[in-house]
Parts: C-alpha cells; structure tokens; sequence
C-alpha cells in the first residue's frame, strides 16, 4: 500500500492562497487505510475548510484515485460541482492527485505528501519493505531486503558502523544484513554471500516507469 | 611502487596517520600538520568524514604529493556515483596520487548536510572492483581507457563488530575483490584483535591496526556518541576518568594498543585528532 500523510494544515493554507470554492477529492484505497484521505478525513477537511472561510462544492471518494479512467469517470459524475470550483482539493497519494491533475483543467491542489510503498505492521503502523529497485535481490537474501532495509542499500555485506547487530543510522533498528546473515544461517545457506554482487542496473527503473502486460 | 606498498611488501612495520582537508579554502594548517607527521609512511586524507562536508580530499592529497608527501586518498561511496568515482579515480592518477583506501562512508544523518541525498551507486566491494578494472584499463562499462591508472587500494574492516562471522564475509569479500592492505577502524580490545587476525592472516592481506588517541573521558564520550563503528569501553574511560594527567593516560593507552598490535598486525593507523607531536611517543618501546 502507497503510504501517504496530510500536509500540515499551514501548508495546506498557503498553497489554498484565495481560492474560495473547493471540490474534494479523496481515496477509498490506500489514502483510506493509513487515515489522510479517506471519507472521514474528507469531512473533517471540509469542516476545516469552511471554519477558515472556504466554501465546499461538494466531495467524492474514488475508489482507486490511482485508475486514471475511473478518476476521470468519477469527476465527471460530479460534473457540476467540480465545474462551481475554483480548484480541487485532492487528498490521495501523489499518483492519485496526477490522475485527477489529468482528467480536469481545473487547478489541482494536493493535500497529501506521498511517503513510501509499505507493509501494515499494524493499524496506523506502516514500514517500507521493499523500494521497487526493478531487480529483486530477495531470493538471494533470505527474504530480507538490503535496498531498503540496509541505510545504505549495499548489496554485498554490513558497514563498519553496524554495531552488535544494529544499524549504525539508527540504533534502535536491526542491521538489515545482520538480519539476513540470521536467517541464511538457520536455513544454512550462503546466499548472497556466496558471491559478490555486482553494481545494480538502475536502469531498469528508468524514471518514468512504464509497463505493459503483453 | 608508493612507499606504503613498498613498506608493507618489505614486511616493515608500517605507520601512518590522517588529515582532513580544511572546511574552506585555506590549507596551510593541513599542509602544517602533514609535514610535521614524522616517521610515518603514508597520511590518510579523509573525504567528507563524518559526513560534513569539506575540500576535495583529492585536491588536498595532490597538494600533498607536490609538498613530497605520500597521501592515502579516501573515498566514500556516500556522493558520488559509479560515474563520478570513476573519473575521479582517473584524475587522482593523472595527479600522482598512487594509495587509496575504499570506504562505504558514514551515514548522512551523522553530518552538517543530514537533508542531502545519500548517493551509495556502488558499495565498498563494487567500488574496489571497478579499481581493478580500472588498473586492466577498462571502465565499469567495459570501454578501453586512455592509458590505465594503477594504484595500491586497500579498504577499512572493524574487527571488533559482532557478529564476527558477518563481518568476516564482508572482510573476505574486500579480500577478493581486490583490497591489497586493511586500516581497521580504532580499536581498544586486543583481544578482539588477536581473534580477528587469527582469522585474518591466512588471506595474506596487510592490516594496520587502527589506534585512536583519546585525550580524555570526556572526548571518549564523545566519539561514542557520534562517531559510527568507534566505541571507548567503560575500563578506558574509567582510566581517563581517574587520571589528573588525561592526555598523558591517553597516550600511555594509545602506546599499548599499538604494542598489542606489533604482536599481530603489520602496521598501525594512527588517529591523534591533533596531538601529532605526540606520535613519537606512541611508537617508543
Ligand atoms: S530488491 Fe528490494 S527494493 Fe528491489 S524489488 Fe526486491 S524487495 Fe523491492
Ligand atoms: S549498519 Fe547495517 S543496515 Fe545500517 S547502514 Fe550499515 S550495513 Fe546498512
């Protein structure tokens, strides 16, 4: 899930400048889940919106903000809302504020800042496990990712700085290597220590990505 | 043949010492510093250490070999990629600069840019590959050079870092892709030492056991706070704390590490943090 927060609401103000009349535009799938763009923060926003003087135009909540033809549908249902605005407020991950920035030639503000792609510890707990590198390691390192999981995303074994087994940027974190040592021990293999790996083709993340299933 | 390599090959016990460039453009106390380091064979030119920022080291280092010293040139992989470390290492080449030691380079968060963009292209391992490569007279992408470079690199190991067996690998993997001499990071237990140079001395690689002048328990504090992989154990501290003398304890307490370290590596790499003209007296006795 894309992890996603809501900017502070002086932020928010300063990019608002003396735009009047809002339309906004949540997100029923990530931005729901980790609580910055869903139906209830949407009203919140809106409630937040008129105590500061702002007039709302109406709100609709998309169910994946990142379908660009299903934002542009969903749009165009509120057509007449959208049309009295004089910009969309849109609280959903910066993916989804594109969708929206593409489907209208309305100014789009985002409420939103775009964190990471993360696993769900637990409700409103998220940690990023994997960096889309575009050339996964993962079988080679018992399943622990050093691209992200490592500080210093190396691909070949710790840095001096980890310290019984602890990441030298944050102490309180596991080294990722010592993590996958651990686990490559138990299931007695060498992995990716039984070579050195060679420097990582970013290439193949080109920026920007474009895939097409064939 | 630099006179580092020439030391380590004629199995000299070999010294040398550290600079940091200057954090703006007047070098003459660094170029002070480095003449007056006497009796070591090569001085160390560390590269944004601690991640602030600061002159070029390769700059320093070339002022270096004009003023007839030997540098050791750092480099991190920290802010630089696969490009800019590699025509670096040309240019250090076409400045004179022969020693290199290969670091992966501290964490961002440590220094006076926390904000910057790490860079980390290539880690230690892949860096010391591409000097190879480099020495055969190619490029990481395979093309042909103009005339090759040819250094004597060598590359950093902690011995003391836990779990030692982890460490061991990633020391072995330096071994293979080319590391030709170590400088470990400071230690203080000769013991760990010992153990790790059991280990070690069957690749046949030189190491230099680094030893770190602590000038007192408050700077030994210090270091443990904010200097990665570098850690003062309580036994020393207490000494520094009892002392009314610090800095003559703490050079009694750098005189033997490296003593210890006579016994089983092939050199020392000595860090004073300004009190070189106390060199001398770590290597008496
Ligand atoms: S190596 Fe890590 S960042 Fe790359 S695809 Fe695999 S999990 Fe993701
Ligand atoms: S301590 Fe481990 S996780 Fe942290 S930067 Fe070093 S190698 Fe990476």
């Amino acid at each position: 899930m894309i992890i996603s927060e809501q900017k502070s609401r002086e932020e928010l103000l300063e990019s608002i400048e003396d735009k009047n009349r809002l339309f906004l535009v949540g997100c029923a799938a990530c931005a729901t889940a980790c609580k910055s763009g869903g139906e209830e923060e949407v009203f919140r926003m809106q409630e937040w919106l008129i105590s500061v003087g702002r007039e709302v135009t109406g709100s609709v909540i998309i169910d994946e903000a990142c379908h660009i033809m299903r934002a542009g549908r969903d749009l165009r249902r509120h057509r007449d809302q959208v049309e009295e605005a004089d910009a969309l407020l849109v609280m959903t991950c910066g993916a989804g504020i594109q969708s929206i920035s593409s489907s209208s030639e309305k100014r789009v503000i985002g409420a939103l800042d775009t964190l990471f792609l993360g696993n769900i510890r637990r409700l409103g707990q998220y940690e990023e496990k994997c960096s889309l590198c575009g050339e996964c390691i993962l079988n080679e390192t018992a399943g622990i990712c050093p691209v992200t999981n490592c500080a210093k995303g190396l691909l070949n074994g710790p840095c001096g700085g980890m310290e019984e087994g602890k990441c030298e940027a944050n102490r309180e974190i596991d080294c990722a290597w010592s993590l996958i040592f651990d686990r490559l021990e138990k299931q007695q293999r060498r992995g990716v220590f039984a070579r050195r790996v060679p420097p990582k083709n970013w290439g193949k993340t080109g920026k920007p990505g474009r895939h097409k299933i064939r | 043949m630099s006179r580092l390599a020439r030391q380590l090959a004629e199995h000299q016990f070999t010294v040398t010492a550290e600079i940091a460039p200057p954090k703006g453009v007047d070098v003459r106390s660094a170029l002070e510093h480095a003449r007056s380091l006497k009796g070591v064979a090569a001085i160390n030119v560390t590269d944004n250490q601690g991640a602030n920022m600061r002159m070029s080291p390769m700059a320093l280092a070339a002022l270096l070999v004009r003023e007839g010293v030997e540098p050791i040139l750092q480099m991190t992989c920290r802010d630089r990629n696969r490009m800019a470390l590699q025509s670096d290492l040309l240019g250090a080449a076409a400045l004179g600069i022969e020693n290199l030691l290969i670091l992966s380079g501290d964490h961002v968060r440590f220094g006076d840019h926390p904000e910057s963009r790490a860079v980390f292209d290539l880690d230690s391992v892949q860096f010391l590959e591409v000097v190879r490569k480099m020495e055969a007279g190619r490029d990481l992408a395979g093309r042909l050079l103009q005339g090759a470079p040819s250094f004597f690199a060598g590359a950093a190991v902690t011995p003391a870092a836990e779990p030692f067996e982890l460490m061991f690998r990633k020391y072995r993997k330096k071994v293979d892709a080319g590391a030709r001499f170590f400088q470990t990071q400071a230690f203080f237990d000769a013991e760990k030492l010992k153990r790790f140079m059991d280990e070690a001395s069957s690749l046949g690689v030189p190491v230099m056991a680094g030893v770190l002048l602590v000038k007192s328990a408050g700077a030994a504090r210090f270091i443990n706070e904010h200097i990665p992989g570098v850690r003062v154990p309580d036994g020393i501290i207490g000494r520094l704390e009892k002392t009314v003398e610090p800095l003559e304890e703490g050079v009694a307490i750098a005189r033997e590490l490296v003593a210890a370290a006579r016994d089983c590596c092939q050199g020392v790499h000595l860090m004073t943090l300004g009190h070189e003209d106390r060199i001398p007296d770590l290597l008496k006795g």
